[in-house]
């Protein structure tokens, strides 16, 4: 290992980088600078405003440009006589195979969600090139080696699932700020502007759903000649003044919390909004529909300021118009965007307006845009020191000095004097379906649940394959990919609408699945247990799957559960996985320390110094999301006694 | 609040770290004054660093020419020698910094930094000085301490797979976050007083405790030796390596430490280690930025009073070594 810094393994190493966004930039200037010549980097996205405070390979001219390209024509302007390879690609397209990974020394991820993550990982394991990981968030970071047989892999260790909460709180009894902004976005918005097909439970409440059907389903349509702003108000009035005197009549709800109050547009509005009536026309006149904005048209200026009831009001209707006004296309296929500046107005004003409603403190639209796109916290410094951290163990992985590979975490707070603290990489855990050979078992009703739901809640939410394939001794129940016969297809679509019993070949109870991702080549087993009911509240799925090492952190009381971010794939609000380090840094002994040694981050401190690890950590930007951990941990701990 | 907003530009170009330090912390960070002495890898990050994050100014200072040793581990310098012909070290990479963000000022500064008298420094809330000598990092200190203003001293340099960082913020309060009995978040007032670098180097020992990381130990005789012997700092060689062990054996004999305590091959890195190795210039350059982004924002711990990496190990290591006194 005295060559370190002088290795001559790191000339001749043909080097993949997944990913050139914040860590991206630093990683990819840092190799060149170390001797490497060969690097090749892959990443789908284009350049945004928002990534120039980091990603400094970037300037403002970029945007809008791939960056896999133009980090690479930055990094050659300082060393132009080595050679980088830029794929403008998403990382799972089908080019990239195993024989492609195969041509690598190594692996360094830079990457932002977990289904690229799980992805590459399994890449890597299927052509057992060696994957460097890492992560940051604010002034935490990790970097962690995973090489087949000898470490761990990515997927050995529990990803805590995306925080999601009980649809009850969602729809009647919101305590926090956050719970407001899940309501707006995930509920209103996708029911005044999302897909009208799909299911939605803005109307739903607890108990007494009956009732609704007087305002029925017609509510939220636009009618004919109907005044737009007529529209709004009677959008406004519904679901803040009307559905909230019906909540209230569920005296029980409401015996130990706090009455929520309704609001009416006339009771914090004029009759008429008389603002550049007629005006409409010609704020849409702009080239760009993602720039119209109702803040630009009220002549609000700050996104950091706290509207008032009265400004939120107000521009909750406007945005509304202008919605209408501007972009009436794209009403029906709208999903949230943070990015889109209107969508963020809209939701900003409906979940503040909600706040009022319920006695909880309002919020600036730079916090609820913050809260509702998962927004990351992302400064360079982390991201470089991560940078350096990768490459010090890329070359100790070229050099193959495995006693000396290291997991490293950034801490913000120093333990046993470290900021950086290296740790042992773990031992693969042999009961990792990834890495190892064991089989799962999936408890499911075999006559009710449909191949279609095996496939959706299994296969791709639960496994994180991309293109499946599953079997049944020898006959092929479903496959996906682009070289299918066109009765091959039919055949598979016509199975995914059938109960499992009722497959060309029975799957029932003692039944052993094989599902395989060829792309990732990643196979397994899955032993089929039938059972007839399920709990709906605590197993919404409808099916169990087990020697499957997800984590559930939240106990919930309720059934459905609403996430803050849609589907899994976009869930993490990283640019590694900070839910993932804040865990295991400050609570891992309580979560997964069973067999793992844990970083001995918390050595000599109290729970509650914890707790101020983590909130020092999350800063200012999330205290609710910090109180909402801070109860769920004292409710645990209630229940337990 | 300062009452000055940021402006829209700013709101959009710094949303993701106003989201790790709130628009207060970035209101103050574009009103500091920030000044590098010895533009190197490491100072090379930190630059950067700093840029991005919108600090009112850099000024740089570095009157010497390019070299084929400060290419080696600086982004900041283009390959191409027609581009810096003539030009000196601060005034290439200044060109190169400018780049990153258009709302910061950068600027060199001509001149013998250690001639430079105390009104010069005052305009400064950091200095930050690289690859120079004992004298010139203690006569540097000196005299931002003497000012009536605080301004906040740091020395970096890396060698090899090594990387030391000095921290002196003088007298420093800030507010501290902490939860109380009740768990609830309460912010406490707390005070650092900061001991200068003479100060530092001068504890005895024997007097540290025990587990000192040994980088340190190593650092100040290298330091001791390019002094006595007059060297420009890292003009240092393997043929160097038998007088800086002799000058370690005496060291450690007169402060009655066991001279096993620092290790050969560890002197013998740093004495070929003239050259700075990226990783490690990253590494410290980006704890580096941490410490000043915190000490102009007040927000979070800032370190006392040294750090230390060795890529050998990985282990980044605070270490606090001030006379008991403070
Ligand atoms: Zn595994």
């Amino acid at each position: 290992m005295d060559s370190l810094c002088h290795s001559s393994a790191v000339k001749g190493a043909k080097v993949l980088m997944v990913g050139a966004g914040g860590i991206g930039c630093e990683l990819l200037k840092t190799l060149a600078l170390s001797g490497f010549q060969d690097i090749h980097i892959i990443d789908m996205d284009t350049i945004e405003v928002s990534n120039l405070n980091r990603q400094f390979l970037f300037r403002q001219s970029h945007v809008g440009q791939s960056k896999a390209k133009v980090a690479r024509d930055a990094v050659l302007r300082f060393r132009p006589h080595i050679s980088i390879t830029p794929y403008h690609a998403n990382v799972k397209d089908s080019d990239f195979n195993v024989d492609f990974f195969k041509q690598f020394s190594v692996v360094l991820n830079g990457l932002d969600n977990l289904d690229a993550r799980r992805h590459v990982n399994r890449l890597c394991l299927a052509a057992e090139v060696p994957l460097v990981e890492s992560g940051t968030t604010g002034f935490l970071g990790q970097v962690t080696v995973h090489v087949k047989g000898k470490t761990e892999c990515y997927e050995c260790q529990p990803k805590p699932a995306p925080k999601t909460y009980p649809v009850c709180t969602i729809t009647s009894t919101p305590s926090k700020f956050v719970h407001c902004i899940v309501w707006a976005k995930d509920l209103l918005f996708s029911k005044l502007f999302g897909d009208k097909n799909q299911e939605n439970d803005l109307n739903v409440r607890s108990s007494d759903a009956s009732n609704s059907s007087e305002h029925g389903e017609d509510v939220f349509e636009w009618r004919n000649n109907e005044d737009i702003e007529q529209y709004g108000r009677r959008i406004y009035d519904h679901v803040f003044g009307y559905n909230i005197e019906i909540a209230l009549k569920n005296q029980e709800t409401w015996k130990n919390r706090n009455r929520p109050k309704p609001i009416y547009s006339r009771d914090v509005l004029p009759e008429h909004l008389n603002h550049q009536n007629g005006n409409v026309d010609k704020k849409c006149a702009t080239d760009d529909p993602l720039s119209v904005s109702a803040m630009t048209s009220l002549g609000l200026k700050n996104p950091q300021d706290i509207w008032s009831l009265t400004e939120n009001s107000t521009v909750f209707l406007e945005s509304l118009k202008l919605f209408f006004a501007c972009r009436e296309k794209e009403i029906g296929n709208l999903s949230f965007d943070k990015d889109d500046q209107l969508a963020v107005e809209f939701v900003t004003a409906a979940a503040n307006i909600r706040a009022a409603s319920f006695g909880i403190p309002m919020h600036s639209l730079f916090e609820a845009k913050g809260i509702a796109g998962n927004i990351v916290h992302a400064v360079a410094t982390t991201n470089a020191v991560v940078a350096g951290l990768i490459v010090i163990e890329a070359i100790k992985v070229l050099e193959k000095d495995i006693d000396n590979y290291r997991m490293t975490y950034c801490l913000e707070h120093p333990s046993k004097k470290m900021l950086l603290m290296p740790v042992e990489p773990f031992e693969p855990n042999k009961s990792c379906c990834v890495c190892s050979e064991s089989p799962l078992a999936l408890e499911i009703n075999t006559h009710r649940s449909k191949l279609r739901d095996f496939v959706e809640k299994i296969v791709k939410a639960k496994l994180g394959m991309n293109s499946p394939l599953i079997m049944h001794g020898s006959t092929l129940l479903y496959e996906v990919g682009d070289d299918l016969e066109d009765d091959m297809i039919a055949n598979y679509t016509a199975n995914l609408e059938k109960v499992l019993s009722e497959l060309p070949s029975s799957v029932t109870g003692g039944t052993m699945l094989t599902v395989e991702d060829l792309q990732q080549e990643f196979t397994c087993n899955i032993y089929i247990k039938h059972r007839e009911e399920f709990d709906e509240e605590k197993e919404p799925d409808g099916m169990v799957l087990s020697g499957w090492t997800q984590a559930s952190l939240e106990k919930k009381d309720d059934n459905k559960v609403v996430g803050n971010g849609g589907n899994t794939s976009t869930s993490m609000p990283t640019e590694g996985e900070r839910e993932v380090e804040l865990d295991e840094i400050s609570e891992g002994t309580e979560i997964s320390g069973k067999k793992r040694k844990q970083p001995e981050v918390s050595a000599g401190e109290t729970n509650s110094s914890n707790e101020v690890q983590r909130l020092d950590v999350v800063d200012d930007d999330e205290d609710e999301l910090v109180m909402l951990d801070h109860q769920d941990t004292s409710n645990k701990k209630k229940k337990l006694q | 609040m300062d009452g000055e907003e940021l402006t829209e530009q700013e709101t959009a170009l710094y949303d993701r770290q106003i989201r790790v330090w709130g628009a207060d912390a970035q209101r103050r960070l574009s009103k500091s004054h920030i000044l590098v002495y010895g533009m190197k890898g490491t100072v090379a990050e930190f630059c950067k660093n700093i840029v991005l994050a919108g600090v009112g100014s850099l000024t740089l200072v570095d009157d010497r020419a390019v070299t084929e040793d400060a290419l080696s581990s600086n982004f900041l310098i283009p390959p191409n020698e027609n581009m810096y012909d003539g030009k000196t070290l601060a005034e290439v990479c200044c060109n190169s910094l400018k780049e990153f963000n258009s709302m910061v000022r950068v600027s060199v500064e001509k001149g013998d930094l250690s001639r430079f008298g105390g009104d010069f420094f005052d305009k400064f809330d950091i200095v930050i000085v690289s690859c120079c000598t004992l004298t010139t990092k203690k006569l540097i200190n000196e005299k931002c301490r003497k000012l009536s203003k605080r301004v906040a001293f740091y020395a970096v340099d890396c060698r090899d797979s090594c990387g030391e960082m000095f921290v002196d913020l003088q007298k420093y309060i800030y507010t501290k976050k902490k939860l109380d009995e009740n768990n609830q978040p309460t912010a406490i007032e707390r005070e650092l007083q900061y001991p200068s670098f003479q100060e530092s180097i001068s504890v005895p020992w024997r007097k540290l405790p025990r587990k000192v990381s040994k980088l340190y130990f190593a650092m100040r005789v290298i330091e001791r030796y390019e002094e006595v012997e007059g060297r420009n700092p890292g003009q240092i060689s393997i043929d160097d390596l038998p007088a800086v062990l002799k000058l370690k054996k005496e060291l450690c004999e007169a402060q009655s430490m066991n001279e096993s305590h620092i290790p050969n091959a560890l002197m013998e890195k740093l004495v070929m280690g003239r050259r700075e190795f990226p990783p490690v210039c990253a590494i410290i350059g980006g704890i580096l930025g941490q410490e000043v982004i915190k000490a102009i924002s007040g927000k979070g711990d800032p370190l006392q009073n040294f750090f230390f990496f060795d890529a050998m190990d990985g282990k980044g290591i605070i270490e606090n070594i001030s006379p008991p006194n403070t």
